[in-house]
């Protein structure tokens, strides 16, 4: 496989893979999402950053299909997503990881990585009763493919074990397994290095970074970690209330100044890390 | 398989690693048990082994509430509406056609009757389940609660499928190949024939229900339990799963129901009322939740706590074995036992006897170190 090389600013671009237009979301009395658009283009790496309660979960749960909007059009190729139960949603290839781990903490490592490929090679419940012929079969190709994750991740020695046994950062990576395992077309990554120490969120940095290289994936994240957004991302779209105030590479975000006011600080400076 | 020989723990293919008996530990035990269930009909009393053969029965059944409650995280009191339904399925279908007073359609070989009643109650199962779909935790299971009620209505006044009440009808007749499993034959005797069928009929539904749990369908139905959101994202349709964990539930509901009389002989509408349906969440809440072998360890304990309970009358002589004589009567005392031994339990071992046994295998496994 290899990375599809669409740098953003360049004139002539690809079709973008995702596109999230004028989108408006909102509970009662509160605007969750106010005309949010953006493109996610092939093989990007883009990034939402914003404050807390700026909206950013809110568009991942828009592109789940967990909220419906009341405006706006979100299309993911040539399919539509808006009106879309989750299910079907993931099945035309789109994964996402949790903000706060949604993992099946009673299920060991292997099965939460098999839940992942749920819909790879599927079977019925009769061929399930009997486990032999197709479901013997389709189990075991599942479980190879399984175990490629396992070694991409660096989990073997957790295979085992109920994730709620294990240390949260390790639970982070088992997360980013089951969305990879689905083999997804998008990666929608809430938050991967939300409360981690240093040494994990370089390991995390290094799997996102391997994910890019080696599978061209296009992913879009949100992220608080304003040194890995800046290092990783191509572009970044900045959203305060709902609204997007910027969107650009990393190095036109940080020095927009009404980016630097609503979100870095008056005095934050990263230009110099990118 | 030529590979295994020398060092047993070594997988050369997933296909080794997957599989059921996976360890030379859990081949060695599992014949060793085959063994002993087959020896026992030449061991034991003709009286404790159709205790023993009620036991295989409710075992299928326990195995059905778990694949519901323990696996599908669905709480079901309804439980005893399927046993009925089974049971009067299967009673119809193999009774007396020329019988006025019953509905009878005299076709007595086991499997025809056996999946007929799996496939009636799998259909009721698949009927209510959109209740399932909508509610859940303890709305589900007082929604469940009110099947309970409303079968025992019915139970009670179709005289024509049941009997009416204190008058019942015969349950099942079970013949296979022209073997009649119901009375005594020249080498065995009736309780030694039902045993056996109701041993092979257990491994049967076990073995099935144990694949069924460790494939994909039974992996969606514990993340449904643990998270509906992460299971729906990643692609489970929640609403199907829990169709399908109420339907599997109920099939297995109704072939337990219908062998359950068979060693009576007789079914009484009354039978399927709450209580049986809290007996079995016992026998998994004791046995251990989302297993298949603490389901049959529950119900194994359940179905011979009676058979306890009767002998304490000789030993405590507060306890009295008929509700004439003063003190508490061992009906009392099962009662009040099922409620202690739920209770406890839930607070010390909430993983059951299962959870028990794994305790013990992996102090066994580490011995001599303990930790």
């Amino acid at each position: 496989m290899t990375a599809t090389e669409a740098r953003p600013g360049e004139t002539t671009r690809a079709a973008p893979v995702l596109n999230f237009e004028d989108v408006v979301l909102g509970f009662d009395g509160v605007t969750a999402l106010n005309g949010v658009t953006f493109q996610v283009d092939p093989g990007e790496l883009f990034a939402v950053i914003g404050p807390n309660g700026a909206g950013k979960t809110s568009i991942f749960n828009v592109l789940s299909g967990v909220y419906r909007p009341q405006r706006g059009t979100v299309r993911f190729g040539d399919e539509d997503l808006i009106g879309r139960r989750p299910h079907t949603i993931a099945r035309l290839g789109i994964a996402r990881t949790f903000q706060n781990i949604e993992l099946f903490s009673n299920l060991t490592v292997l099965d939460n990585l098999m839940l992942g490929r749920h819909l790879h090679h599927p079977y019925g419940v009769l061929a399930a009763l009997g486990w032999i012929g197709k479901a013997r079969r389709n189990e075991l190709a599942n479980r190879e493919a399984v175990e490629e994750i396992v070694d991409f991740l660096e989990l073997a020695q957790w295979r085992r074990l109920p994730v709620g046994l294990l240390p949260y950062g390790v639970q982070k990576r088992v997360e980013l397994g089951r969305a990879l395992a689905s083999q997804p077309k998008l990666l929608l990554l809430d938050e991967p290095v939300a409360g981690m120490n240093l040494e994990e969120t370089e390991d995390m940095a290094r799997f996102i970074l391997d994910i890019r290289d080696e599978l061209g994936l296009p992913m879009v994240m949100v992220e608080h970690d304003m040194g890995l957004v800046m290092d990783l991302a191509d572009r970044i779209m900045v959203i305060d209330f709902g609204r997007p105030i910027r969107t650009g590479t990393p190095k036109e975000v940080a020095t927009d100044p009404d980016v630097v006011r609503a979100y870095l600080g008056e005095e934050h400076r990263v230009v110099e890390r990118s | 398989m030529t590979a295994r020989t020398g060092r047993p723990l070594l997988y050369l293919s997933y296909g080794q690693d997957m599989a059921l008996l996976n360890t030379s530990a859990k081949r060695g035990w599992t014949l060793v048990l085959a063994i002993g269930a087959v020896a026992l009909p030449f061991l034991l009393t003709d009286d404790l082994l159709v205790v023993l053969a009620t036991a295989c029965v409710a075992s299928i059944g326990a195995i059905g509430l778990n694949i519901v409650t323990g696996y599908g995280g669905q709480v079901s009191l309804g439980h005893a509406f399927f046993l009925g339904i089974g049971a009067y399925t299967a009673a119809a279908i193999s009774g007396d056609p020329d019988s006025t007073r019953l509905i009878g359609f005299g076709i007595t070989s086991v499997p025809i009757w056996l999946l007929g009643a799996g496939l009636v109650a799998g259909l009721a199962g698949l009927i209510v389940s959109p209740l399932a779909a909508r509610l859940r935790g303890l709305y589900l299971a007082v929604v469940t609660l009110g099947l309970v009620f409303i079968g025992e209505h019915i139970f009670k006044h179709w005289k024509h499928l049941t009997g009416g009440v204190g008058v019942g009808r015969p349950a099942a007749v079970p013949e296979l190949f022209g073997i009649q499993f119901a009375v005594d034959g020249e080498v065995f005797t009736k309780a030694q024939k039902l045993y056996l069928l109701m041993l092979v009929l257990l491994v049967i539904f076990g073995v099935l229900a144990r694949n069924l749990v460790r494939s994909r369908v039974g992996r969606a139905l514990a993340a449904v339990r643990d998270r509906d959101l992460a299971a729906e994202v990643i692609g489970v349709d929640v609403t199907r799963y829990k169709l399908i964990a109420f339907a599997v539930s109920s099939f297995y509901a109704g072939v337990a129901g219908a062998l359950l009389y068979v060693m009576i002989g007789f079914v009484e509408p009354g039978s399927f009322n709450l209580a049986l349906s809290v007996q079995y969440i016992a026998m998994i809440l004791i046995g251990g939740v989302a297993t298949i072998s603490g389901s049959v360890l529950g119900a194994l304990f359940i179905t011979l706590l009676p058979r306890v309970t009767r002998e304490l009358p000789a030993v405590l002589p507060f306890i009295s074995s008929s509700s004439g004589s003063g003190g508490i009567t061992v009906f009392q005392v099962e009662t009040i036992l099922y409620g202690l031994l739920i209770i406890g339990f839930l607070i010390f071992e909430p993983r059951g006897l299962f959870g028990i046994w794994n305790r013990l295998r992996t102090y066994w496994k580490s011995w001599p170190f303990s930790h």
